[in-house]
């Protein structure tokens, strides 16, 4: 996975505002568990993903939350033995001892795994319209530790990535196929990562040749002014984060789900939800036409 | 002020008993262009490495003695301040880019440097130029080939136009256009913005003719250090794995001195006047060419025997929609050997693949009489055990002679021991109907690559179909029958080898550039028998 290119103006406006739009919506889906809002990150995140046209991308990260949402929803559907709403009794199950399934238990395990797809899908979105080189860049000169480990990691992905389909294409090459199943993809990890040590070290040497630890001071004299996208973006991704803070600090959004489910759904609630949306999509909205900046 | 300059230089990697270098004394001048040769493991990736100051800082170990680069000390500068002189391109171009896309990559050094945005944006766009990538600069870099990742790498090392270079094979994976086209683009660096050039390098008939000196390592030291024509008379003498083609050449036609290229070996041919008209003239293009059909009446009277391995009208294209093969058809008689030649992208990876069932076409279809065996370019990808015992039975170590290295780690072996080892692996100790070999001998030395050929005229003898898709021409000529060139995707000339790499520049041996073609001789063998032969006529009375 890693970050577009393109015309559309989540992926022309700069990094840093970038950041701050996908931050501020990963933070939304962290921060709530109420239904409405999740909901509301969620168009939220389907609107931006499709004004930045990268879909795809959401699509492929959704489809990996879904599995890990239905296993949170059954593990706490399962083990949870709060609420007061029983739908059925198991009985005594060896080691876990008297087991009911709640109403309560089910619903807020389903939400859980709802939070975790939006979670995810948001991060899909942000690591799309973010370029990790320009983040990097920055970060150098505030965080020069963080952002060498950071450059190696993203490096490392690509190479390990690339590391295992070949040690893979060269397992099926071996006449007995190079242990099969379980142990195959065993002998397939040790490999990559008995090689993983060696490749950060060519990779770290490569950004020493390249003089990344030289930390001569950027040059000041050729700041680049905000654009249209900048702004934009910007204001978007600063209204989430004020909606973000002010949820917080009012307790909106109010979600209860034991002993028995408490979910206050007013109009505060409805309008805090449509704002979101309407934040979220604002921006990429009124960026500059095509071709303009 | 010398560009490089190693003072007594000794150094010895951390926990190994014998030392990498030992007492290096070299000097390197502005606008020098030196070449550093060697076989495998006599020190030159060591020397490169202590030049751009990674030895020792980077990976430790013992040093003495000096090396100063553009005048700082490499014992008081680590490699971020040797950046600033010296420009350095390591071998393997998979760990040498860290950013995300070809224009990033290429700005990186040039914003290391402070660098305003303007200046970046030039230095991108005229490295760019220099190096024809400009059409990559968009491209993220995990969606680049082996050799367009080995020229962003380079454009990365020179984009701060440092005023020395150091390269590590810059040319291994690319083909010998972009070869040919990268040893140019320094000899033009060199020649015009005087930048230095330090440059290992396996295959010598690439750049010998425009370097000023060579260097020769072994065992850590340096045993040679003279000009190329020098060089090669000393090689002849002393390590003829190091003699070029064109110095086989000659000396198999018993004329001296050893030329350093291929205008310098027809400029004494000519003067001899053993160079016939139209090799003067300009070497004609001999009639390789198109794949030819075999009349039905042919086929009807040669029949051929049934094929170890062939494929028809196979195509296959990328998720993306673009085109790796067009309708191809290839087939392969038992114990038939041919080479598949073609530039960087041609197609050739992709259908040993598919010939080997790694990958489905998504047109045609592939049919062997047996097992396809398939050694992929980089051989340690094979070696996923930590013994060499645990990677295969005593017997087949035995016999292709790795008994005594049963107890080592397979990732100490040498490249030649690696290769080795990975063909015994894909053999699996019984024979195939076939065997594909992708690039077998990137990174090897001549004595490894004889001992691969023997192994795999074995093979051939034995009845199994050889096919090695390469960049490596003179392989081609010295162990194959018949020669395939593809350029997107299609077949565009299959005919017996001589007449392939004989008629062409690019994708020619270096004695048939030399001979123009003549006799279709491509080996230094054919051709100094045919040199002898036309002074035995013109000495005749």
């Amino acid at each position: 996975m890693s970050s577009l290119a393109g015309d559309k103006v989540l992926l022309r406006a700069r990094s840093s505002v970038c950041a701050l739009y996908g931050f501020a919506l990963v933070a939304l889906a962290l921060a709530f568990t109420h239904p409405l809002i999740l909901a509301a990150v969620a168009l939220a995140t389907v609107v931006a993903a499709r004004l930045a046209g990268c879909q795809r991308q959401l699509l492929i990260a959704t489809r990996f939350a879904l599995p890990l949402a239905l296993m949170l929803a059954v593990i706490n559907a399962l083990l949870i033995r709060d609420g007061v709403t029983v739908l059925w009794r198991f009985g005594e199950v060896p080691l876990f001892g008297q087991l009911d399934l709640t109403g309560e238990a089910l619903v807020y395990g389903l939400l859980l795994g709802l939070r975790v797809v939006v979670i995810i899908a948001a991060s899909s979105l942000l690591i799309a319209i973010v370029d990790p080189d320009d983040v990097l860049r920055r970060m150098r000169r505030s965080a020069f530790r963080s952002a060498l480990t950071a450059v190696l990691a993203t490096r490392m992905i690509g190479i390990l990535t690339l590391d295992a389909r070949r040690f893979d294409q060269a397992r099926r090459c071996r006449p007995d196929g190079g242990g099969s199943g379980r142990l195959g993809q065993l002998l397939l990890v040790r490999a990559v990562a008995a090689g993983a040590l060696d490749r950060a070290v060519d990779v770290a040497a490569t950004l020493e040749l390249r003089g990344y630890a030289t930390r001569v001071a950027p040059s000041r004299g050729d700041r680049v002014p905000y654009t249209r996208d900048d702004r934009a973006v910007l204001a978007s991704g600063a209204g989430l984060a004020a909606l973000l803070a002010i949820g917080i600090a009012t307790g909106l959004a109010l979600f209860e789900p034991y002993p028995r489910l408490t979910i206050v759904t007013g109009s505060a609630e409805l309008l805090f939800a449509a704002l979101i949306v309407l934040v979220a999509a604002a921006g990429p909205l009124i960026g500059a036409p095509r071709g303009r900046r | 002020m010398s560009a490089l300059l190693f003072d007594r230089f000794s150094y010895r990697y951390p926990g190994q008993p014998e030392a990498a270098l030992r007492d290096i004394s070299l000097t390197v001048e502005p606008g020098e262009f030196v070449v550093c040769a060697g076989l495998s493991a006599c020190g030159k990736s060591t020397l490169l490495r202590a030049a751009s100051g990674l030895v020792p800082h980077f990976h430790g170990g013992e040093a003495s003695g000096h090396v100063v680069v553009g005048g700082l000390d490499t014992r008081e500068h680590g490699p971020g301040d040797l950046a600033a002189v010296a420009g350095t391109l390591l071998q393997d171009p998979e760990t040498q880019v860290v950013m995300q896309t070809v224009g990033a990559e290429l700005a990186f050094p040039l914003e290391n440097r402070g660098l305003s945005r303007a200046a970046v944006a030039r230095g991108v766009e005229e490295i760019a130029l220099t190096l024809s990538i400009g059409d990559l600069l968009e491209r993220p870099v995990q969606q680049l080939s082996g050799g367009e990742l080995q020229r962003v790498a380079l454009g990365a090392a020179l984009a701060a136009r440092p005023s020395l270079v150091l390269l590590d094979e810059p040319s291994s994976q690319l083909d010998p256009v972009a070869g040919d086209e990268l040893i140019w683009t320094l000899r033009r660096l060199n020649e015009e913005w005087g930048t230095a050039v330090l440059l290992v390098e396996h295959r010598l008939e690439r750049c010998l003719a425009h370097a000023d000196r060579v260097v020769v390592l072994s065992d850590g030291e340096i045993v040679c250090d003279a000009p190329p024509g020098e060089m090669l008379s000393w090689a002849g003498e002393q390590l003829p794995a190091l003699q070029t083609p064109a110095a086989r050449l000659f000396e198999r036609a018993g004329l001296r001195p050893p030329p350093s290229g291929v205008k310098e070996a027809r400029a004494t041919l000519q003067s001899h006047g053993l160079l016939e008209q139209s090799a003067v003239e300009g070497a004609q293009p001999a009639e390789a060419g198109a794949p030819r059909r075999s009349s039905r009446w042919q086929r009807r009277a040669a029949p051929r025997p049934a094929p170890a391995l062939a494929c028809s009208a196979v195509g296959y294209e990328l998720d993306d929609g673009r085109t790796v093969l067009r309708n191809l058809d290839l087939s392969l008689a038992p114990g038939e050997t041919l080479a598949l030649i073609g530039r960087n992208g041609a197609g050739k990876s992709t259908l040993l693949r598919i010939l080997a069932g790694l990958e489905p076409p998504t047109t045609g279809k592939v049919e062997a009489a047996g097992r396809v065996a398939l050694l992929l370019q980089n051989p340690g990808d094979y070696l996923i055990h930590e013994r060499v015992d645990d990677e295969l039975p005593a017997a087949v170590l035995a016999d292709f002679g790795l008994s005594e290295l049963a107890a080592s780690d397979p990732r100490d072996l040498s490249g030649g021991e690696r290769q080795r080892l990975a063909l015994a692996i894909v053999l699996g100790g019984a024979q195939p109907a076939a065997v594909l070999l992708d690039e077998p001998t990137r990174g090897m030395d001549r004595a490894a690559k004889g001992d691969l050929i023997a192994r795999l005229r074995g093979l051939s003898q034995a009845g199994t179909a050889v096919l090695i898709a390469t960049h490596d021409t003179e392989l081609a000529a010295e162990l194959t029958q018949r020669t395939v060139l593809l350029s997107g995707g299609r077949v565009v000339a299959d005919a017996p080898t001589a007449e392939v790499l004989s008629g062409g520049w690019h994708f020619a041996t270096e004695t048939a550039r030399i001979l123009g073609g003549q006799g279709q001789a491509c080996t230094p063998q054919e051709g100094g028998d045919l040199l002898r032969a036309r002074m035995t006529v013109e000495l005749a009375p």
